[in-house]
Order: structure tokens, then C-alpha cells, then sequence
């Protein structure tokens, strides 16, 4: 078993199967025989993009609705089939897309498969299912408001992307996940869930031209000749000044707190140079420059770290903590000077050095499981990353210089410009 | 089960566990400590956590900004957790780059300075750790549930400790503490990854082998009395949502009754780490519009431990109703044994879980290390075969001997002016 897949080697044109299905779907397909079990992941371009502000919540709800019954199958009968395996499907939706996620051992693989087709075309989102769902999630909303950092975060997005899709929360509002009704679903579900913009990658105990047999089989079929094309997306507006909101929740004992700007898009040729500046800022060993100077030189917080969120839109790009109440100015203060030193000096040779051979050193160990090399996959295509990306990643990090990481910081943090949100007592 | 695992103890009492796994070029260790908060007398609560956060504040070789930057630079992943039986510290590494990561802990299990500085600012940090889990409600519950079924034996207090202690501990109780634990006969390290297995073995034995032995540190027993009849409390606190957690007695992981009650917890709350929708609670109680939520959690201990289910009541319910409704699923398994699917269902799913953990290196080398904290290693090694061999009759058995509301603690977690 061990000489087989000895190669080690990094996914790549000669072993990532990439193909169409008939009606478009493109599959993203790898080999690994060293364990028995199969991960199917993906996405489709179905999220709460497509939402009105009266219903926002809509598309987390379709898509939690979907595994609890088909045309051929009740919610029970379903998770019967694969629980009785050991196999899971689940999905989830964020702003853009509709994602899902699988696994199952090898001989099951024709079963997940089948589930996924009929979830996805078929959904019957049953009356008495969808209450079940909905009280779950008014309960999850309920459970937001007690929660600090989720409370610190909402407030960070609503001000910072004001006017932008990624200003409203994906699981909504109590009284917009209350007005949407059986109809709404079956309407968001007919308009948007469709083969147009579908990807999947399949990772696991299957060669991939087999795999890419099964899935024809399974979704070839699908056709929705009016699938609405995603909404074109406005450019947020820039922050003038810094803006500070607090939360108050007085029984809590620990405040949260989220604050920072702007960031690139995953596709922005700067995305490399923000990423390892950010990893040196607040993410690199026990978080960066200022997990240093807040956890650790000053016993400020438990943690401390920033964080580059760069997806298919404009990105955010910030540093959170959980502090003591009476500690919050001053971390506030450390952090900020923390984001002035970093735009007036950028970062040292030392600390490029050793953030591009953390890039580069831990690149197996995301690839380590068929969960992670699907991820991979999806990464690829939906990035336009190229086959070879992960081949090339190497490359691509070392290439990024201390003056590219300065003008980049400066470009994106003003630290006199920043929004800082807070939660607690 | 297929697994070829190399067991040494060296001269000096440490015990070593070795797999290869050749599927990627990653070598994860971790080295495991007899000590967690169930060594902790009164006074000292939290001192095992606080401990293992002063490891990392480095040694005179490996000063702590060095050792962290060694470790991240070279790709790896790296932490560290205590628990209630055991500490345990990882590094998860490229292979070629792993040396580090034994050198670092052969070093850090003798050298590690505990400067009075760093322990005064890891005080905050640590009780800044308490205060965001005291923000959440189950945290709060949780805790009170633990407090309640414990009053004797040091399983009583969380991980994390006291307030009062994490005020008072000082520096020369931790230092005494990492000083009496710290030995090499009182660990135990795995490895798993792309290596051999002889050659692994020679360099494990040149950096742990001079490391001198120490007293055997001794385990705080004191036994728990028999509860007489049902405890129930509750806690109040912000928010709009009823939380409920039932703990019942199970016996420790070496307990001949330990399998079955696995597969009792598969049929009843649903196998961890799969989705849980066909498990009895679940379609008892969530698809029923009794609850939100149910999970089912037991967990492997040297002293006798409990199984919790954990329950969101859901807005239109009463509480005795839902404890009712839980109550009439359990007694369905003591009044009539499983069928023999469930049982089988039971299995093939902890099979599946098995195979997926197999894909990771990392999975592999903490189980081995972490069924040596309670059993041993073969304890991991049989797990698959004793689950298989049990039967109906012994689930519907501990079912009627374990789950008695005589011997349970309830707590409830209600919202200041809210009804029950």
C-alpha cells in the first residue's frame, strides 16, 4: 500500500481529473487508494446573494431544508440510508453559494450520490420539516444575541460593507427567518438551484473516470433552462473615519471585540502579499505581531489575532480579541498601534523568511485528508487557480517582497480609518 | 484490526508507541502526561492547564519566541490541551523537518524556566480563558452539572479551575507541580507517520533516554459515594433559551460494561462524529417538537465518569415535559433489549468513523497515545472487535442498571424571568 501512492506529490495536471458533465457541471476528480472512503464537496451559485432584505435567511433555510424530503424520499428515510452506512451529506449556503459536503466508505459512494441528485432537484421542503428547521433556527438567532463575538461581528459587517450583500447576516433576522413561507422556498429553489455555475470534486477510494460516470449518471440529467445568473455586486464604500460602536450586554463577563477595513479579493494580484502580511500581523505561531503584544507581552486577552477574509467579492480585513471589559480600551489601543507600525514599516526580512516556509512547510498537511484535497479542488476552480496551482504555490509565495507587503498594507489599513466594533458588558 | 504498532518502554520508564503511515509525508507526535485536573486538591484547581500553558513560555535552549517561530516557520501545527485524566502536547510536522519537534519536547519536559513574569501575565490570560466561557449558558450549566454529581472525587471542578485559585496559585506551586509531574515515567509518546520505525526508535532514545526518572507521582483518588436519589438544580442567566443536561453514572473505560454502553449511546443519541437524525433522542424529541437540539456524550475515563444529554428545550415546551419524553425513550431500551440491526447499525458506523480517521496522520497518533491515558493502546486496537461482541440483551442490561433517575443529576439552565 505504501509504494503505490508513495509519490507525495502535490495534486496536479497529471493527477486532478477535471471534465464537464453534459450540462456543464464540472467535476474536479483525485485518486487516493490508501484509505477506503470517498469525500464529495461543491457548490452552487445559490446563496443569499439572491435574497430581499425581507427574507434574508431564505437561502440558509432552502438549503437546510433540503435533505428533509424528496419526491422518492421522506427526511427520515434518508438520513436512515446513510446514517445505517456511517455516511454523511450535509449542505450549507453562504453569501454566494449553495455549498455541500459528503463522505462515505467506498461501496456506499453510489448512495451519496443519489442523495445529492435528489436533493438537489427534488426537495419537497415538507410543512412540518420546515417548522422543525425554523424553530431551530429562531433558537440559533436567539442564541446570536447572546453571544458577543457573533454580536461584535454583525455590527463589524453591517457598518463596514453598509450598503454591500455582505452588510446582512446569511441566517438573517428573527422576523425575516418568520415571514418566509413553503412558497418562498419552492420560488428561491426553482429560480436558482440549477446546473449553471455547479462544481464538484470527488476525492477518495474511486478512479475519476468512474467517478465522473457515476455523477453523469446521477446529474447529467439535470436541466433548468431559466437559472437566474448572479446579481452584479456594488463596491463598498470606503470608511472616512473611524467608526466605533459597542454592543451592550451587561450579564456577560468577557467582552468581544472585531475591528479593521477593506480587504482584497481572493482574485486581487495583491491576495498573496495581504495574506502573509496578515499571517506576520496577527497569525503567525501564537498570532502574529499582535497576538504578541496583546496576549502575550500584556496578558490582555485568551486570544488575539487578525484575520483576511478574500473571497470571489471585496474582502474584509480584521483583528478580533476576547478582553476583559475593563481591558478593552487599551487593547484597542495596542492593536491599533500595532496596524500604524505595521503600514509605516511593513514587515522584516526575517519575518517574510519565515512566514513564506510556514506557507510553504504546512501546504501537505492541509492536503492530508480527501476532505482537504477536495477543498483544494473547489479552490481551484473556483479561483481560476489553474491545475498546476498547487505545484506552483511555492513559487508564488516566495515571489512576494517585503515592498510588495508594504504597499499593500498601506493600500488596504489606515489605521486612523478603521471600524471597531464591540460586545459586552 | 490491521494495525502494526511498535510498543517500547525506555530505560527510563517512558513508554513509546510507533506506527508508520506512509500515506503522506507528515510525522505527528504527541507526548501525554498522567496529570489533569483530577490530580488537583482543593485550592490548586486549574494548576494542571496553567501548567501546560507555561510550556510554552520556553526553556534557556529554546527561548519561547524561538521555539514558536521554529516550529510555524518549518510549516507545522502545534498545541496543546489538558483534560480531566491527562496533558498532552502535539506537533504535527513535515516529515523531513520533524526532529524539532522531539527535540523541543525532550527539552521542554525538564527545562521549561516558569519565569515570574510570564506566569503573572499567563494569570490573566488564563482567567480572561474562564470569562469567555463563562459567557456561554452551557458552559455555565455544564459546570454546575459537574459540581453537582462530584463532591468527593476531584472530577468536581472543570479543567479550566476556580476564579479563586487562578488568583492565588503562585509560582512556585506551578513549578512544583511540572516538577512532580513532569518525568518520563509518568509519559507516554506516540507517534504516527512517515518514518521507520528503527530509526525513529534510536533518536527517541538519544534525546529521551538521558532524561533522569522520577518519583512515581501519585493519582488523587477519592472515590465518589453512592448518590442516594435524584439531584436537580437550576441556574439562571441572560438569555431567552431553556438548556437541560441529564448526567447519569457510567462506569470507566476499562469496564467490561464500557462497550455496551457505546452502543446503548449509538442507539440512543447517535454515533459521534456522524450526523445524528435517526438516532432514538432525535426522532423522540427534535422530530417530536420537544427540543431544538439533543446530543448524547460519554466519554472514556479512569475514574468512573458520567453520560450527559444535553437537550434545548424547545420555546413551546415545559421542561418536565421534555425530561418526560426523554425519560419514556429510555425506558423503551430498558423495557425491551435493541434488535439486532440497531446493534450492527451501531458497528458499521463506528467502522466508517475508523476508516475516516485513518486518512489522518494525525488521528492515528493521538489515538494510540490517548487510549493509553485510561486503558492502553490495545484498548483502541479491540475496539471494533469488543463492540461487535455486544449484545441485546447487554444493552437493554446496562440500559436498567446505569439510567435510573435515583442516580442522575438534572440541571437547568433557565433565563432570569422567563417561566419554566
Amino acid at each position: 500500500m505504501a509504494k503505490r501512492q508513495r509519490g507525495h506529490s502535490l495534486p496536479g495536471p497529471e493527477d486532478i481529473f477535471r471534465t464537464a458533465l453534459s450540462n456543464g457541471i464540472v467535476l474536479l476528480a483525485r485518486a487516493n487508494f490508501n484509505s477506503l472512503s470517498v469525500s464529495v464537496s461543491g457548490y452552487l451559485p445559490a446563496g443569499s446573494i439572491f435574497e430581499s432584505d425581507d427574507k434574508l435567511g431564505l437561502a440558509d433555510f432552502v438549503s437546510s431544508c433540503l435533505m428533509r424530503g424528496t419526491r422518492t424520499r421522506s427526511f427520515d428515510s434518508i438520513y436512515n440510508e446513510l446514517e445505517s452506512v456511517g455516511a454523511s451529506l450535509g449542505f450549507d449556503s453562504n453569501v454566494h453559494n449553495v455549498n455541500f459536503g459528503g463522505r462515505s466508505l467506498v461501496e456506499d459512494f453510489p448512495l451519496l450520490l443519489t442523495l445529492l441528485s435528489e436533493a438537489l432537484r427534488t426537495p419537497t421542503f415538507p410543512k412540518k420539516e420546515m417548522e422543525t428547521l425554523r424553530a431551530h433556527m429562531l433558537t440559533s438567532l436567539l442564541l446570536r444575541e447572546q453571544n458577543t463575538s457573533d454580536m461584535a461581528a454583525l455590527a463589524f459587517d453591517r457598518i463596514l460593507f453598509e450598503g454591500h450583500p455582505y452588510s446582512r447576516p446569511t441566517d438573517g433576522y428573527i422576523q425575516t427567518v418568520r415571514s418566509i413561507t413553503r412558497e418562498d422556498m419552492f420560488e428561491f429553489h426553482s429560480r436558482h438551484f440549477g446546473p449553471k455555475g455547479m462544481v464538484v470534486a470527488v476525492v477518495g477510494a474511486v478512479e475519476p473516470q468512474k467517478a465522473a460516470e457515476m455523477l453523469e449518471k446521477a446529474l447529467g440529467g439535470w436541466q433548468v433552462p431559466g437559472q437566474a445568473p448572479p446579481p452584479a455586486m456594488p463596491n463598498p464604500k470606503p470608511i472616512r473615519t473611524t467608526v466605533r460602536r459597542h454592543h451592550s450586554m451587561p450579564d456577560k463577563f468577557q467582552s468581544d471585540l472585531v475591528m479593521g477595513t477593506l480587504g482584497p479579493s481572493r482574485k486581487d494580484p495583491e491576495y498573496f502579499a495581504a495574506s502573509l502580511g496578515n499571517s506576520i500581523l496577527g497569525q503567525f505561531g501564537m498570532m502574529g505581531r499582535i497576538g504578541d503584544a496583546v496576549r502575550e507581552k500584556s496578558g490582555l486577552a485568551y486570544y488575539a489575532s487578525s484575520s483576511l477574509n478574500s473571497g470571489a467579492g471585496p474582502g474584509s480585513w480584521e483583528v478580533s480579541a476576547g478582553v476583559n471589559p475593563a481591558n478593552l480600551d487599551k487593547a484597542i489601543e495596542l492593536i491599533q498601534k500595532e496596524l500604524r507600525r505595521f503600514v509605516k514599516n511593513g514587515v522584516t526580512a526575517e519575518e517574510l523568511a519565515e512566514n513564506q516556509a510556514n506557507y510553504v512547510g504546512r501546504l501537505p498537511l492541509s492536503l492530508e485528508s480527501n476532505g482537504g484535497v477536495a477543498g483544494a479542488l473547489l479552490n481551484i476552480e473556483r479561483f481560476d487557480l489553474g491545475l498546476d496551482y498547487y505545484q506552483r504555490y511555492e513559487e508564488i509565495v516566495r515571489k512576494v517582497t517585503r515592498a510588495d507587503i508594504l504597499e499593500t498594507a498601506r493600500k488596504y489599513i489606515e489605521p486612523e480609518r478603521l471600524v471597531v466594533s464591540t460586545a459586552g458588558p | 484490526m490491521e494495525e502494526k504498532i511498535t510498543q517500547v518502554k525506555l530505560k527510563n520508564g517512558m513508554k513509546v508507541l510507533l506506527k508508520e503511515a506512509h500515506t503522506a509525508p507528515i510525522i505527528s507526535s504527541w507526548l501525554w502526561y498522567r496529570v489533569g485536573s483530577r490530580d488537583e486538591p482543593t485550592g490548586k484547581t486549574g494548576i494542571s492547564h496553567w501548567t501546560e500553558h507555561m510550556l510554552f513560555k520556553g526553556t534557556k535552549k529554546f527561548p519561547a519566541k524561538i521555539l514558536d517561530k521554529a516550529i510555524s516557520r518549518d510549516g507545522g501545527r502545534w498545541n496543546a490541551a489538558t483534560s480531566r485524566d491527562a496533558t498532552h502536547y502535539y506537533e504535527t510536522m513535515p516529515a523531513d523537518k520533524f526532529d524539532l519537534a522531539l527535540r523541543l519536547e525532550a527539552d521542554r519536559m525538564k527545562n521549561s524556566a516558569f519565569d515570574a513574569k510570564d506566569v503573572a501575565s499567563e494569570r490573566t490570560v488564563i482567567i480572561s480563558e474562564r470569562e469567555g466561557s463563562e459567557n456561554e449558558p452551557l458552559f455555565q450549566l455544564t459546570e454546575a452539572v459537574q459540581q453537582t454529581a462530584f463532591r468527593v472525587h476531584p472530577y468536581h471542578h472543570e479543567v479550566i479551575g476556580d476564579k479563586a485559585d487562578l488568583l492565588a496559585i503562585t509560582r512556585d506551586d506551578l513549578y512544583e507541580h511540572y516538577r512532580r509531574y513532569y518525568v518520563p515515567n509518568n509519559a507516554v509518546l506516540s507517534v504516527a507517520g512517515d518514518f521507520k520505525t528503527r530509526a525513529m526508535l534510536a533518536r527517541i532514545r538519544e534525546l529521551f533516554e538521558p532524561i533522569p526518572k522520577g518519583p512515581n507521582p501519585p493519582r488523587l483518588t477519592r472515590p465518589e459515594p453512592e448518590q442516594k436519589g435524584e439531584m436537580r438544580f437550576t441556574v439562571e442567566g441572560s438569555g431567552e433559551t431553556v438548556f437541560i443536561q441529564a448526567a447519569y453514572r457510567c462506569p470507566n473505560a476499562v469496564h467490561p460494561d464500557f462497550f455496551p454502553l457505546q452502543i446503548f449511546d449509538s442507539i440512543l443519541g447517535g454515533t459521534s462524529g456522524l450526523s445524528i437524525k435517526t438516532s432514538r433522542l432525535y426522532r423522540a424529541l427534535v422530530d417530536k417538537n420537544y427540543a431544538i437540539e439533543v446530543s448524547g456524550w460519554a466519554e472514556p475515563t479512569i475514574d468512573p465518569y458520567l453520560y450527559r444529554i444535553t437537550l434545548i428545550k424547545h420555546p413551546k415546551r415545559a421542561v418536565e415535559e421534555v425530561i418526560a419524553a426523554m425519560d419514556a425513550e429510555i425506558k423503551k431500551l430498558q423495557d425491551l433489549p435493541p434488535p439486532e440491526d440497531e446493534l450492527k447499525r451501531a458497528v458499521k458506523q463506528a467502522r466508517a468513523v475508523f476508516v475516516y480517521g485513518s486518512e489522518n496522520i494525525t488521528s492515528q497518533a493521538f489515538w494510540m497515545g490517548y487510549a493509553e491515558m485510561f486503558a492502553s493502546c490495545k484498548w483502541y486496537l479491540t475496539y471494533l472487535d469488543n463492540l461487535a461482541k455486544v449484545t441485546p440483551q447487554d444493552v437493554q442490561r446496562v440500559a436498567r442498571q446505569y439510567f435510573q433517575p435515583s442516580s442522575r443529576v438534572i440541571g437547568v439552565y433557565q433565563p432570569k424571568g422567563s417561566e419554566a
